[in-house]
């Protein structure tokens, strides 16, 4: 648990600082500046989640809707896990999406897995309210669980960047975007 | 008084000319009371050759099959005839005719193999109770329990079909039933020497016991003609073990034709070549229990051993604090800890303390009084001051079926240290002490997950009692059911636990500190510590 602290501000660790670590993905397909961030569990589980550069999370974006239906034949809502070993999930690799979110400016954005393993759920809660995915991105606005396999816990996290390295991406994003008045 | 009589001769002559030892003969003429067989071997010899004997008798005797002549020692007459009878059939017979050598079972006797001659007469019983003391164990009662090598149930098989022939020439019948077991005849006879020799009574129920295995070269050449007549009762051998279970040997004789099994086994059964060898004599004491509640100081202990590929990450643990010490005391091989629930490494335990039980495995010593259990709980408390036990006494294995009554039905209650990020006055937690048997839904926490399954758990929250302390911070007292996750309940585990303290305030909270206060359960009893 965290150590006592007091002030309204990250004083103390949060959550996610206690138990995750946090792993990026930028420009997720080849499209610019869908970064997505993955909250890797210290018993491998990994959080899916939208890095804060992501265009959904920008000022002036609203979502119209999310669709977990990617496919004719697959739903990531009828993703069905039983007993210990999550037997009957969906299993999927890095380029996987996971949903397909549109605005009311009339861009889509799909979401994507970036990493391999099993799909535990997606968060059903972002249905009915998404602007939660807005308003807590890394908390209640996850947008799926993913269980890598055993051996492949470590291997996961060999294609994406740390915390480090992903912000110093984009400060050059910044540095290179031409100047706006 | 030899308990054979007229109507037993004819059985008697026929199986004591096959190679049966005495007692066996007096097992398939029914006789069911014990005395008789506890008389020793010589005497019984003794008395049945003179029950056997008649004038007539001598020459008949001798002419059947197969040669026993070691043991017919008393008639010197008989012997010199029989040279001249049956030329060279004998085997070398002993020259001092007149004496009974020390050992009287020269040959083993073809049903039993020599299990009811010299291993359960004095001198073998007492090499048992040798290693039985030199064991160290503690006991006060013991059970006694024996293995045969399968091959028996051939041979008694055998013998039985050789009776029953004989029998229902006289126009009687004869029932399996009719015949005493070869078991309880044996443990008729070794029960009282054990008693005599350790000082102490056999007792069915007793938790100390002594096992002799026994076997016998020829198991398999004896069986064998049984895996053809019936393959089906026997499965493949795993490892070196022979496949010729009794188990298995036992089904097949069931099964098998009368005729079918004179034709592949020899009726009388054939004289071994050799005797059964006791080939294991072990002890062991059944498993003790022992209870009591447990406290827990330290944030920073587990429950069990926590070892990441080999490596140790935390030092010791609840588990090993409480039950290494009790391993030492009883003497025990190993032992199993439970509670009733458990709490993370970082939670305290207060109060009146979690139950728990320790089995401990195969103890040596398992005498103690209340005072000395009471001096073990002192000396665990003094031990650590991470963890102290209370109610610390012997039970019994009950309860286990307590720990999990415990866990899985019996409220508890806690007090957690709640930050929230809005900043708030006393009046926006009031109404969380007012919230009765509050329902909440949660999802396995991501925290298990990788060891649980996924699965909603319904969850009711009993009472809360909400304590302020700052503008960000404020205690948080409460019972809830059995398998509640409180850390989850606090902070909302991603939305994942609905609804939580946080979606409650409209907020976001987290958890700093757990405690568990109690551990609503009323046993094990509590003791005048």
């Amino acid at each position: 648990m965290a150590a006592e602290a007091g002030g309204a501000s990250a004083a103390a660790p949060s959550l996610v600082d206690r138990y995750f670590t946090r792993w990026y993905k930028a420009d997720v397909k080849g499209k610019p500046c869908e970064d997505h961030c993955i909250l890797q569990h210290s018993n491998r589980i990994c959080v899916i989640t939208l890095a804060e550069s992501h265009p959904l999370l920008q000022n002036g974006k609203t979502i119209k809707s999310i669709n977990y239906q990617i496919s004719a034949n697959c739903s990531r809502l009828q993703n069905k896990v039983s007993g210990k070993f999550k037997r009957g999930a969906q299993f999927l690799t890095e380029l996987a999406p996971l949903c397909r979110i549109s605005c009311s400016d009339g861009e889509e954005y799909t979401v994507s897995s970036c990493v391999r393993g099993r799909l535990m759920e997606v968060n059903e809660n972002i249905l009915d309210k998404p602007s939660i995915l807005q308003e807590k991105p890394s908390t209640e606005g996850y947008i799926a669980v993913v269980l890598p396999k055993f051996e492949e816990s470590k291997s996961i996290t060999e294609g994406l960047l740390t915390q480090k390295e992903y912000e110093e991406i984009v400060v050059k994003r910044v540095n290179n975007r031409p100047e706006t008045s | 008084m030899f308990p054979l009589a007229e109507k037993d001769k004819s059985i008697a002559r026929l199986l004591f000319s096959t190679g049966t030892c005495p007692r066996c003969i007096f097992r398939f003429c029914g006789v069911d009371f014990h005395a008789p067989y506890r008389l020793p071997y010589k005497d019984l010899l003794r008395e049945l050759e003179n029950f056997l004997k008649t004038e007539d008798d001598d020459l008949s005797l001798e002419a059947a099959k197969p040669p026993l002549k070691k043991i017919r020692l008393q008639d010197e007459e008989t012997q010199i005839d029989d040279q001249s009878q049956n030329g060279g059939e004998m085997i070398a017979i002993v020259k001092d005719e007149n004496v009974i050598p020390e050992k009287p079972y020269l040959n083993a006797c073809n049903i039993c193999l020599g299990i009811l001659q010299e291993f359960c007469e004095k001198k073998f019983i007492k090499k048992v109770c040798q290693k039985v003391e030199s064991s160290g164990y503690e006991f006060t009662n013991l059970v006694f329990s024996v293995s045969f090598p399968p091959q028996l149930s051939v041979r008694e098989h055998a013998a039985w079909l050789l009776v029953k022939q004989e029998m229902g020439k006289q126009g009687l019948s004869l029932g399996r039933d009719d015949i005493v077991q070869l078991k309880e005849a044996y443990k008729w006879i070794s029960h009282p020497l054990f008693s005599e020799e350790l000082g102490v009574p056999v007792d069915g129920k007793s938790l100390f016991e002594v096992s002799v295995i026994f076997a016998h070269p020829e198991t398999d050449e004896d069986c064998h003609f049984l895996s053809t007549s019936c393959p089906d009762c026997f499965k493949p051998a795993k490892n070196k073990q022979s496949v010729f279970t009794r188990m298995a040997v036992v089904k097949a004789l069931d099964k098998i034709k009368d005729d079918d099994f004179r034709k592949k086994f020899p009726c009388p059964p054939n004289l071994p070549k050799a005797f059964c060898s006791a080939v294991e004599i072990q002890c062991a004491h059944g498993a003790v229990f022992v209870a009591g509640r447990y406290n827990k100081y330290s944030r920073n202990l587990p429950q069990t051993p926590w070892i990441i590929d080999g490596e140790r990450k935390l030092e010791s643990s609840v588990e090993e604090l409480i039950s290494s010490q009790l391993l030492t005391v009883f003497k025990a091989e190993s032992f199993n800890f439970s509670s009733s629930g458990r709490e993370d490494v970082d939670v305290r335990t207060l109060g009146n303390g979690r139950p728990f039980a320790v089995e401990l495995v195969n103890p040596r010593r398992v005498q103690f009084t209340s005072q000395d259990i009471k001096e073990l709980q002192q000396k665990i408390n003094i031990s650590s001051d991470k963890i102290q036990v209370r109610d610390l006494q012997l039970v019994t294995r009950e309860a286990i079926g307590h720990m999990k009554e415990g866990e899985e039905e019996k409220t508890k209650t806690y007090s957690a240290l709640v930050w929230t990020d809005k900043a708030i006055q006393k009046k926006d937690i009031e109404f969380l002490d007012d919230l009765k048997d509050l329902q909440i839904n949660q999802k396995t926490p991501l925290r298990v997950l990788h060891r649980r399954p996924l699965a909603i758990r319904v969850r009711i929250i009993h009472t809360m009692e909400t304590h302020y302390i700052d503008e960000h911070h404020f205690r948080l007292h409460l019972k809830t059911q059995a398998g509640t996750y409180i850390k989850e309940f606090v902070h909302g585990d991603f939305g994942r636990t609905k609804p939580n303290i946080g979606s409650l305030m409209n907020g976001t909270a987290d958890i700093l500190e757990l405690d568990v206060e109690s551990v609503d359960v009323d046993w094990p009893p509590a003791l005048d510590n």
